[in-house]
């Protein structure tokens, strides 16, 4: 019916857009747009606000007869502690390649995931890790140790211990 | 008195609808009565809303055994028997950290039948793995992703990455050793693009990794948010999406024509002596009906020469009823010699040793144990961009519906497996017995890693050595062929060495009798 009526007017003519289509199309749009939008924002939904993890600060006291050096790992928590003449100082044991739990080895850390190595102080010696074991957060107040796994500090920054 | 005779009548007619009742049952269900003429055929398959997703003749080439191994409908099947199983499994799993490992130990060990059921859920997820990556090959090797079809081809590779989603969020679910430390590491393979945007310093403002792995586990860790994610996934969304996938795969082998089958079928067929013999099931037609109607634009029908078709009804159901008991019967004896696996519950803080994924995986985790941005995201990502353009870059027509169709054939075939596999084998070697670039330059920058790796030096190789294909014999599909070829082979070689060489702490060991005690 449009093709017709277009047909009889001149083409000089402004081209009139029905007003059922421009109506309909208006509300077609706004219909979709209006869905992409509750959809855009239900799309927020699987993204947690809050985490609900377990704290990342814990306490602990390690043992007086610490040799330096030697890693101690409070139980059931993924990070070393060491003591040594400069200060002490915490690691995360959280591979940096793919999250499994380093061991402490006779030179350093191992993760039997994928086979990294690392030194000591974090290093990466061997394997696929990216990145050196991160340096945790450590404060000391009277021989208690406070560890915070969520904040990392420059390799090598070591508190009073 | 009339009223007496009405009821001995109604009484009479009782007894009678009563013994009629079982007939007339299945004649109301049924509809089209017994399936002995081709007319009947061609209802029983159209008027039934199961059925109808057939056609109702089949052509007598994809009735060969050869054509297609029944490779499809083996991956259905497999799907189906872990659908029932996993619907079973539901009755008593419980999706929280400790009371999904009891649960399970109470299927595995308590409920009755539990073990059997799970041990065939567990087995007919692996059946599934491995008849989608064989129909793929098989869809492959007889070029039948070309047009029409290179779009079922696409819908095909989604199946693939569903199915293996499937199997995927499936492994956390037991909430054991294995379950827990597969599934940190896949998060966290997930998460690895930050290997690339740390080593280019912009995490803080671009961590499409840090997103995704938080997605996936809903928290920073494997915890119960992860496992009640895995779950819907498992039993809910990667279903669904199978489930409207499959439909689309089904409906457009249908209206893509069929399957695939050589321009000289007809004549092949005639050369067979198939021609001579009637279908077993059927008597000669006396009448033959036809359905026509005008449709614009072309469709698979133009153009074709007369059809060399049996009803579906009965061969083609019972065929693929065949290869249905077939898979029933792998699944069962395989659940019958070999139990699934329930290590302790989920130790966070000691991690299993050696943490290994499913098999299929253990290619991509042999490569992830180089860079795991590269082996876990890169080269999948590569590999499926790569199967999905094929049918649009190879739009040749010669040697479809034909195995190792095409130019080379299976000489070019067989020369790519050998390329693909000592290539393989080859970089392996070295890198099992030299070390990798850190050993030799430790301070060498984590981007230089990322891109010379074992996986990324195979998908190099692979890809020259396919472009050699095509120049040689001046042909697309000669060079799909050597790529396909060489990256299944790859696939082997790396799944193969992941599975049995590997051992504690990721080391090569010969035999896992060599590993050392733990």
């Amino acid at each position: 019916m449009t093709r017709a009526l277009q047909r009889s007017r001149s083409r000089l003519d402004p081209e009139a857009v029905p007003r059922r289509d421009w109506l309909g199309l208006t509300a077609l749009w706004a219909a979709a747009g209006a869905l992409l939008f509750g959809i855009i924002g239900m799309l927020r939904l699987p993204k947690a606000a809050v985490l609900a993890s377990p704290s990342k600060r814990f306490r602990v006291a390690l043992p007086e007869t610490l040799a330096p050096g030697t890693p101690f790992v409070p139980p059931g928590r993924a990070v070393a502690l060491f003591r040594d003449a400069q200060g002490g100082y915490g690691l995360s044991t959280v591979c940096t390649h793919l999250g499994c739990v380093v061991k402490p080895s006779a030179d350093g850390f191992e993760c039997p995931c994928h086979g990294s190595r690392f030194a000591a102080d974090g290093t990466v010696r061997k394997g696929p890790a990216p990145r050196p074991l991160p340096w945790l957060k450590v404060s000391v107040s009277g021989g208690v140790w406070t560890i915070d796994e969520g904040t990392t500090v420059p390799q090598g920054t070591r508190v009073r211990a | 008195m009339t009223g007496g005779v009405v009821e001995k009548d109604a009484l009479k007619e009782f007894v009678r609808n009563l013994k009629a009742a079982p007939r007339r049952f299945v004649e109301s269900a049924l509809r089209t009565g017994a399936p002995v003429t081709d007319r009947a055929r061609s209802r029983f398959v159209f008027g039934n809303v199961f059925l109808h997703v057939h056609s109702v003749r089949t052509h007598r080439w994809s009735l060969r055994w050869s054509t297609t191994l029944g490779l499809g409908i083996l991956s259905v099947s497999a799907f189906l028997i872990a659908l029932v199983t996993g619907v079973m499994l539901m009755f008593y799993y419980k999706p929280y950290p400790e009371a999904a490992y009891q649960s399970i130990k109470d299927i595995h060990y308590v409920v009755p039948t539990g073990r059997l059921i799970r041990n065939l859920h567990r087995w007919a997820a692996n059946v599934m793995v491995v008849a989608v990556i064989l129909h793929m090959a098989r869809t492959f090797y007889t070029a039948a992703y070309r047009r029409p079809r290179e779009y079922n081809w696409l819908i095909g590779i989604g199946l693939l990455v569903v199915t293996l989603g499937l199997s995927f969020t499936g492994y956390l679910l037991p909430w054991d050793q294995l379950a827990y430390w597969a599934i940190t590491i896949g998060a966290n393979i997930a998460q690895s693009p930050r290997e690339v945007t740390d080593a280019l310093g912009i995490t803080e403002h671009f961590d499409p990794g840090g997103l995704l792995r938080l997605l996936l586990l809903g928290s920073d860790q494997v915890g119960a948010e992860a496992l009640i994610r895995f779950y819907l996934l498992h039993v809910m969304l990667l279903p669904l999406v199978l489930a409207a996938l499959m439909a689309v795969h089904f409906w457009r082998i249908r209206k893509d024509g069929g399957l695939v089958r050589p321009a000289d079928a007809e004549r092949r067929l005639a050369r067979a002596g198939v021609e001579d013999s009637y279908p077993v099931f059927t008597e000669a037609p006396l009448k033959t009906y036809h359905l026509a109607a005008i449709v614009r634009g072309r469709t698979p029908a133009v153009g074709r020469g007369p059809e060399n078709t049996v009803p579906s009804m009965p061969h083609l159901f019972y065929a693929e009823l065949a290869v249905l008991m077939v898979t029933l019967f792998i699944c069962l004896a395989l659940s019958l010699v070999s139990n699934a696996p329930l290590k302790e519950l989920a130790n966070p803080n000691l991690p299993e040793n050696p943490a290994k994924a499913p098999w299929y995986f253990l290619g991509v985790q042999e490569m992830v144990s180089f860079s795991a941005f590269m082996g876990g995201v890169g080269i999948p990502a590569i590999v499926l961009l790569g199967l999905a353009l094929i049918p649009y870059l190879d739009r040749e027509t010669e040697g479809t519906g034909e195995w190792c169709g095409g130019p080379g054939g299976r000489r070019l075939v067989g020369f790519a497996a050998a390329f693909g596999l000592s290539t393989a084998v080859l970089i392996e070697a070295v890198a099992i017995r030299f070390g990798w670039l850190r050993e030799w330059f430790p301070h060498i920058p984590q981007l230089v890693i990322t891109l010379v790796n074992p996986g990324t030096l195979l998908t190099l190789l692979y890809a020259l050595f396919s472009l050699w294909a095509v120049r040689r014999y001046d042909s697309l599909r000669a060079g799909s062929l050597a790529l396909f070829t060489c990256f299944l082979c790859g696939f082997l070689v790396l799944t193969v060495i992941g599975t049995y060489f590997r051992g504690p702490n990721w080391v090569f060991y010969w035999s896992p009798a060599d590993w050392p005690g733990h």
